[in-house]
Order: C-alpha cells, then sequence, then structure tokens
C-alpha cells in the first residue's frame, strides 16, 4: 500500500517537477514569478488534446507538437509583456504584468474551447504491470521515463552546452554577461522557451494521466509547482527536482492517511513549515546581505 | 445620517449606489495592503485570505451569536489582525518572493479550511448575512480609515516604515526596530483586509469559500500596485479604476477577462510605476513645493 502511495506520488512529483522547472529557470535568470507560466502548461495540454482528437496523433506527436507551440508562446510572452519592462521599474511591475498575461491566456482558451472540462480519448492502452506490491500503469511508466529523459536532457544542456554556460553566466550576473559580450535577451529567450517546453510536456502527460483539461487548470497547478521550485531552493534546478518531487509524494500521503479534502492546502502547509525552518528551501544557497 | 442615506438611496441607481459601496469596500482592503506592501514592502499575495477571515468571522458572529453588527466588525476585523500577527513573523525570516508564496500558501490554506468549515456551510457558504453595510457606513468608514492611514504615513512610525522598504540595513542601522514594524505593518494590513471583508459580508448577503480565491488577492494587489506604491491618493484611485473597470467592461461581455488581463499588461508597460508612484495627498495639494523633496520616491 505504502509503495503504491509512493509511485502515485512520484508520478505526480515529476509532473509537479517538470513545471517547476520553468519557475526556477526564469527566477534564476531575470528574478522574476512568471505568474503566466501555469497558463502555458494549460495551453500546452490544450495544443496536445487538439493534436490527438482533430488530427489522429500518437502520444509521442502530440507531445512533440505542444512543447514546439508552448516554446513560441513563452518566448512570445517574454517579448511582450516582460520585455519592455525590463530594467526601468520596480520588481513588483513585472509581477502584475505576469498575472495580467496569465488572466489574458486563461481567459482566451476558455473563449476558444469552453470552459467546461475535456477528456482525451484513450490514446494510450492501459495495460498495467505487476511489479511486486506495486501496480504500474503504462501512463505511469511514460511520466517517470519521459520526465527523467527531459530532466537528464535539461541538465545535459546547461552543464556542457554554449547557451547552457551563458545561461549560468546570467544567473550569476546578467550585467557582467551582457559585458562579456553574451547576448543576454537572446538567453532569456532560450530559457523561457526551454522552460515552457518542459511545462508543455508536462500538461499533456497529466490531460492523459488525469484524463482532464480545462482552461482554469493553469492556476493551481501554477502556484503549486511554484510552491515546489520555491521548496526546493528557488533558481536550483535539481532544488525544482527535488521540490517536486517531494511536494508531490508527501501530497498524495497526505491524501491517503490523512484527509483528502485538505488536498490542496497539504503542499502549502508543508512549505511553509520548511521555509520557517530554513528560509532558502532545501537546496538554495544562502544569500548574505550585503550593505 | 438615516437621512443621507435615504436620500442617497432615492438619487442613486441601486445599481451604480452597489459599484460605489463596492469602491468604497475596495479602497479600504487597498489601503491595508499598501500599508503592507505599498510601505513597509512586504509583498503579501494573500490578502484575500484576511479578508475571507474577516468575512467568515463577522458572518458567523452576527448570523450565529446574534450580535450587533458593530462587533461582528470588531470581531472580524480582530481575528483577521491576529493573522495578521502570525503570518508576519515568518516574514522576519523570509523575503521578497518566498515571503509572496508564504502569503499565498497562507490564503489558499484558509479557503481550503473554510471549504470545509462545517459552521461556516463548507462549500455551500453563508447565506442570509443580515444587510447592514450602508452607504453611509461605508463612506463613513473609509473616510476614517483614510484619514488615519494619512496621519501613519506622516507620522515617525511611517517614515520608518518607508525606510524598511527602502533599504533594510540602512534603516536598522539608524536604529529603526524593523522586526517590529515589519510584523506592525501584516497586522494593520490584516485588520482593514479584515475590515474590508465584514463590511462584504453583510453587503453582499452571501459569501462563500470562492470568492476569496487567489484571483481576489491579485485584483488587491493590482489596486495597489496600479495606483503606485506607497501612495494613499494611488491606493484610493487604483481601487476606483479596478472596481468600476470590470463593470464598464460588461459591455463586452464574455471578452471582459482577456481586456481586463490585457489592460493590466499595457498599463504596467506604460506606467511601470504605477499612477502615482509615492505620491501623498501632501503632493497632490502642493505639487510644486513637494517636488525637490519627496523622500521616498524608488
Amino acid at each position: 500500500m505504502i509503495w503504491q502511495q509512493l509511485l502515485n506520488g512520484l508520478t505526480l512529483g515529476s509532473t509537479y517537477a517538470l513545471i517547476a522547472l520553468g519557475y526556477t529557470m526564469v527566477y534564476g535568470i531575470v528574478q522574476l514569478i512568471n505568474f503566466a507560466h501555469g497558463e502555458i502548461y494549460m495551453v500546452g495540454a490544450f495544443v496536445g488534446l487538439f493534436l490527438v482528437t482533430v488530427w489522429d496523433a500518437n502520444l509521442a506527436v502530440a507531445m512533440l507538437g505542444a512543447m514546439a507551440v508552448c516554446m513560441l508562446l513563452g518566448v512570445l510572452v517574454e517579448r511582450i509583456a516582460y520585455r519592455p519592462l525590463r530594467g526601468k521599474s520596480s520588481r513588483l511591475s513585472p509581477l502584475i504584468s505576469a498575472l495580467g498575461a496569465s488572466i489574458f491566456l486563461s481567459t482566451l482558451m476558455a473563449l476558444i474551447a469552453g470552459v467546461n472540462t475535456r477528456r482525451y480519448p484513450a490514446v494510450q492502452d492501459v495495460g498495467s504491470y505487476a511489479l511486486g506490491p506495486v501496480q504500474l500503469s503504462s501512463m505511469q511508466v511514460i511520466i517517470l521515463l519521459v520526465s527523467a529523459a527531459l530532466m537528464i536532457g535539461l541538465q545535459f544542456l546547461v552543464a556542457h552546452t554554449r547557451i547552457g554556460k551563458a545561461m549560468r553566466a546570467c544567473s550569476q550576473d546578467l550585467d557582467a554577461s551582457a559585458l562579456m559580450g553574451i547576448n543576454v535577451n537572446r538567453v532569456i529567450s532560450y530559457t523561457f522557451a526551454i522552460g515552457s517546453a518542459l511545462a508543455a510536456a508536462g500538461g499533456v502527460m497529466v490531460g492523459v494521466y488525469y484524463n482532464a483539461v480545462w482552461p482554469y487548470m493553469g492556476t493551481l497547478a501554477g502556484l503549486k509547482a511554484f510552491a515546489a521550485a520555491v521548496l526546493g531552493g528557488i533558481g536550483s534546478i535539481p532544488g525544482a527536482m527535488l521540490g517536486g518531487l517531494t511536494l508531490g509524494i508527501l501530497e498524495i500521503m497526505g491524501v491517503a492517511y490523512i484527509s483528502s479534502s485538505f488536498k490542496d492546502a497539504i503542499a502549502f502547509g508543508i512549505l511553509i513549515i520548511v521555509l520557517i525552518i530554513r528560509p532558502q528551501g532545501i537546496l538554495g544557497e544562502k544569500i548574505n546581505k550585503k550593505v | 445620517m438615516r437621512f443621507l442615506e435615504q436620500w442617497i438611496t432615492q438619487i442613486i441607481d441601486p445599481y451604480y449606489l452597489r459599484i460605489i459601496i463596492l469602491v468604497g469596500i475596495n479602497i479600504i482592503m487597498a489601503l491595508g495592503l499598501n500599508i503592507t506592501t505599498g510601505v513597509t514592502g512586504q509583498l503579501s499575495m494573500g490578502h484575500a485570505g484576511f479578508m475571507s477571515l474577516g468575512a467568515y468571522t463577522s458572518a458567523i458572529v452576527s448570523l450565529k451569536m446574534g450580535a450587533p453588527f458593530w462587533m461582528a466588525l470588531l470581531a472580524g476585523s480582530t481575528i483577521a489582525a491576529v493573522f495578521g500577527f502570525i503570518i508576519g513573523l515568518p516574514a522576519l525570516r523570509l523575503e521578497g518572493d518566498y515571503l509572496a508564496i508564504v502569503t499565498i500558501g497562507f490564503a489558499e490554506i484558509v479557503r481550503v479550511f473554510f471549504l470545509n468549515f462545517e459552521p461556516g456551510g463548507k462549500a455551500v457558504g453563508l447565506s442570509g448575512i443580515p444587510q447592514e453595510t450602508s452607504f453611509t457606513l461605508v463612506l463613513l468608514i473609509t473616510l476614517v480609515v483614510i484619514f488615519f492611514t494619512q496621519r501613519l504615513l506622516s507620522s515617525r512610525l511611517g517614515k520608518a516604515m518607508y525606510a524598511v522598504r527602502e533599504n533594510e540595513i540602512a534603516a536598522e542601522a539608524c536604529g529603526i526596530n524593523t522586526t517590529h514594524l515589519k510584523v506592525l505593518s501584516f497586522v494593520l494590513g490584516a485588520f482593514l483586509g479584515g475590515l474590508g471583508g465584514a463590511l462584504y459580508a453583510h453587503y453582499m448577503y452571501y459569501i462563500s469559500p470562492q470568492d476569496f480565491d487567489f484571483m481576489r488577492s491579485i485584483e488587491i494587489l493590482n489596486m495597489v500596485v496600479l495606483g503606485g506604491l506607497g501612495s494613499i491618493p494611488g491606493s484610493i484611485l487604483g481601487a476606483a479604476i479596478l472596481t468600476i473597470l470590470p463593470e464598464m467592461l460588461r459591455v463586452v461581455a464574455e471578452y471582459r477577462m482577456l481586456f481586463y488581463g490585457a489592460l493590466l499588461v499595457l498599463l504596467m508597460i506604460f506606467r511601470p510605476n504605477g499612477l502615482f508612484g509615492d505620491m501623498r495627498v501632501y503632493d497632490l495639494i502642493k505639487t510644486r513645493r513637494a517636488k525637490g523633496e519627496k523622500p521616498c520616491q524608488s
């Protein structure tokens, strides 16, 4: 029983981690909570749904299509709503702009697709495998494998490529990076593109796994993923992965052993407790204030 | 007072009167959040949590215990202020966006709590709350709140709060007790949030946990940021605009929220510091003299 819950938690947690990565990468570079990120995840789920129902695409094609569309969308949101504000105002105005973009996207999707919850057709045969004491459904296998592959890919990209190096430089000091000849705007666009693609992959898989997609699904998922990013230490990529998995597992455990009606409060309760004990998050670096 | 009320309800269309009353309630809440976020610089994105505590407490006090209205208002705002104190404590160790997510989390926990709270009617909500909030009362309370925040911000205490926002370390070096001020700013903000919530509950007859979700917190924050952080006229104007604007956008029916979202983005692009960044009542009156001596411009 506990192993089964652990597995379910791991599945949920890896989708949180995928979304949280987008928050943490953007935050690491421009110190902005990208509140429109939850909506990008929602759009990803819808694009996947569109490809599957209208074009009869299989899951892999749907996921790649959603990732491509959301990459463009993420870059577009950054261009329109964040770039004009960069460097010329307090840190709160980009935040409000992000919230505006988030409201805009979710309403737009509600107008296009209607407010009702939609269901994915059976794209994936729901076989399940017995693995010792646990039942592993094929969708869970896909979520775990795809998330792991994407996270390893991201880790490789950040650690071993030119653009990854530029990202790390930008997250340390944006101005100094610009002085060293890094095209900062391009790096920021790449960051938004990568983060959005990860969220879109998460969106499609969650849509298939829970068999429900609706225009306002991004808000709560986005908030929880942001909580996961902060839990792990915002700005840290391994932190977002760890935070997402921790939150997913603890949420499932809380539902199974405490109460299901407090499901949405569990994640935030854990977050507050952890932050009071360790204000910089689990893997976050402590930044000493400079005078 | 009763005469004024009768006169007002006769000459103003009920629909407009309703909007005016909601503007007043929103001004009270925006001024509260302005103290926490605008003046002291502690980003709070969970003001709806305080509002809902105020609304539910006052509704239960007047509905289930039959207490008089003023007692319900006081109970609602006091409970909210107590939670403001509790939520202010983590603020001592957390900064900026970490604090933001804690306040979001707090508001979500409050919402989920009321979803499961038996005396609050769970997800259905509470209905049949006596409609005690009248135009004159809201007008009176709004004026009193504006007066007190105005006095607060021009006092030593208010200036110390601005100093905490501008530079915490420098403020501390000047002998300001930043710990005390941060918690105080949360308590005051929460008190006004709770007061607004209590007035709201006694105006709407009916409250449910969905009235106080994340979007509500965002609406109040938008009012403060749009008006201009730390500015009383700004918060008043921001509250008025963002209450009236959605009503005017009813013309475009289902495209309403689409316009609202797009307008927020555009306003921030063209007025990144809000309409009146840090402008005070004093500055509005003596614009020319104030130009050279605004101490708290960021």
